[in-house]
């Protein structure tokens, strides 16, 4: 039992799987699992996981210090469908080439990474899963 | 209760000269300090309140200090507590010995093996960056005037490149905030233009004076960039492409920031 988790975390940290990008949406989910929106929304909140809040603001009342670089997080889950949401977190520089929203799942293409993160993506496959579910509940 | 005198230095007194004189022409930069609230443009603009000073004091004792197999000091050769005016507010220089340009830590480390026959200090040592702020305060209310050299263009030009080249895990550019995002807030913090009017600064999260390099680094870091080498041909390019986009803006070294 052990060893298959281990195995499974590998995989996770590893090179980014593969995503079917159909249209503006990544449609299927990148586990094969439906995320957890409340890990998600502790990702979001992270400064040092998400980073999220460095450019947007969001329905987080404990936290004083948001950006004003990007339009507030409120509301995603009504004005985006899952899949237009999983894509904007993968790779923002897809729907749109000139963003500053970092490329959550996408190790390709990048130049001069630190050392520490060369190779891994932002998140892991299951952290934007998280981070979908939780962005799915902000429907106002 | 202080006069205003005392707490308006002439040195602030010629930032504001500067600042004022570019304000009536419409120039749209701004210094960091301009992006600070009051009371640390207050600590700033007060010698007796401005940790940098500190930094400034340690400097004036080592240039009178004999070094090196040559026994002699920097002011030896350098007479005067105004010898270096100007001088921080054109480097990088191009350098003819190594074909490239040079800071002006570098600068200094070239007299200190050349001259005082001694070992050159480290990037970033307290020795250093003291006897950088020494100089640079000498300096302050000055124009930044990087020199007119046609060999130092293409250097300007690869820095500049740098300065628009996505990098890092965050796959931001230097010019994505500095330019284009210039007075937002990244979480808690103004984004300024960049501009590097104060350096060496008195940093309040260093608790520390620090170089220009090292701050080009922390942004470095948290864009998930690997950082250039301290010595390293990029950094000058940096350096050099920022002092000539802040060309006639007033040098404040030691600055204060957040
Ligand atoms: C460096 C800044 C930055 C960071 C960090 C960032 N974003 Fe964004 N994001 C943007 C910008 C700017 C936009 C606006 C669209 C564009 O320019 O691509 C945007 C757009 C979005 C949108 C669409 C907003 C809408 O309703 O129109 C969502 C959803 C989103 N981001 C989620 C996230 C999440 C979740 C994270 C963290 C995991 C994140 N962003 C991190 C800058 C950022
Ligand atoms: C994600 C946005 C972002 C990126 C990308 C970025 N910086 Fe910064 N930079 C900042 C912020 C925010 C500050 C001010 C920090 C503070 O006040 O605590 C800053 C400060 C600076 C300063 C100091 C300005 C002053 O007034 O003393 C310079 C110079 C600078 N950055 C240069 C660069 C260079 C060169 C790059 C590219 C290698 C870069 N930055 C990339 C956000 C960024
Ligand atoms: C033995 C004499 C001597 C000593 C000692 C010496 N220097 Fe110099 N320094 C020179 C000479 C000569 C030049 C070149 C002057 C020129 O190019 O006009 C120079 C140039 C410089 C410059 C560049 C000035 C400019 O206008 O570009 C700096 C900065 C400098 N020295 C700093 C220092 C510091 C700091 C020390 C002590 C650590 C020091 N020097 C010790 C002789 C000396």
């Amino acid at each position: 039992m052990r060893v298959v988790l281990l195995l499974v975390a590998l995989l996770l940290s590893g090179p980014v799987s593969a995503q079917t990008v159909v249209g503006d949406a990544i449609p299927q989910s990148l586990t094969g699992e439906p995320g957890d929106a409340a890990r998600g929304r502790a990702v979001v909140a992270n400064r040092q996981v998400g980073l999220c809040l460095l450019c947007h603001t969001g329905p987080f009342p404990e936290e004083r210090f948001q950006g004003n670089l990007a339009p507030s997080l409120s509301g995603a889950g009504a004005r985006w469908s899952e899949g237009q949401l999983r894509l904007r977190v993968v790779d923002a520089g897809r729907l749109n080439p000139a963003t500053i929203m970092p490329p959550y799942y996408r190790t390709e293409g990048l130049e001069r990474v630190a050392r520490a993160f060369a190779g891994k993506p932002i998140l892991s496959a299951a952290q934007v899963e998280d981070v979908v579910a939780f962005l799915m509940t902000l429907k106002e | 209760m202080r006069s205003l005198p005392a707490i308006v230095s002439a040195g602030a007194l010629a930032v504001f000269l500067v600042t004022w004189a570019m304000a009536q022409t419409a120039d749209p930069r701004r210094s960091g300090y301009q992006e600070m609230g009051a009371s640390l443009r207050a600590m700033q603009d007060d010698d007796s309140a401005n940790p940098g000073m500190l930094w400034v004091g340690e400097g004036r004792a080592l240039w009178a200090r004999r070094e090196g197999a040559a026994g002699k000091a920097c002011a030896d050769c350098h007479a005067g507590e105004t010898a270096m005016a100007g001088v921080a507010a054109r480097y990088p220089a191009f350098d003819a010995a190594t074909n490239r340009p040079i800071d002006l830590g570098q600068r200094v480390n070239r007299c200190r093996v050349e001259q005082q026959k001694a070992e050159p200090l480290a990037p970033e040592s307290r020795e250093l960056v003291a006897l950088s702020a020494f100089i640079a305060r000498q300096s302050r209310g000055q124009p930044i005037a990087p020199p007119d050299d046609p060999r130092l263009r293409p250097f300007v030009e690869s820095g500049e490149a740098l300065w628009r080249q996505r990098q890092g895990q965050l796959n931001l550019s230097c010019a994505q905030c500095h330019d284009d995002n210039a007075g937002g807030r990244l979480a808690g913090a103004t984004i300024p233009q960049g501009h590097p009017t104060g350096y060496p600064i008195y940093r309040l999260e260093w608790q520390a004076v620090g170089s220009l390099k090292r701050r080009l680094r922390n942004c470095l870091v948290g864009m998930r960039a690997e950082p250039y080498a301290y010595d390293s041909a990029e950094y000058a390019a940096l350096e050099l492409y920022l002092m000539s986009r802040a060309r006639g803006m007033a040098m404040e070294a030691p600055g204060v920031r957040p």
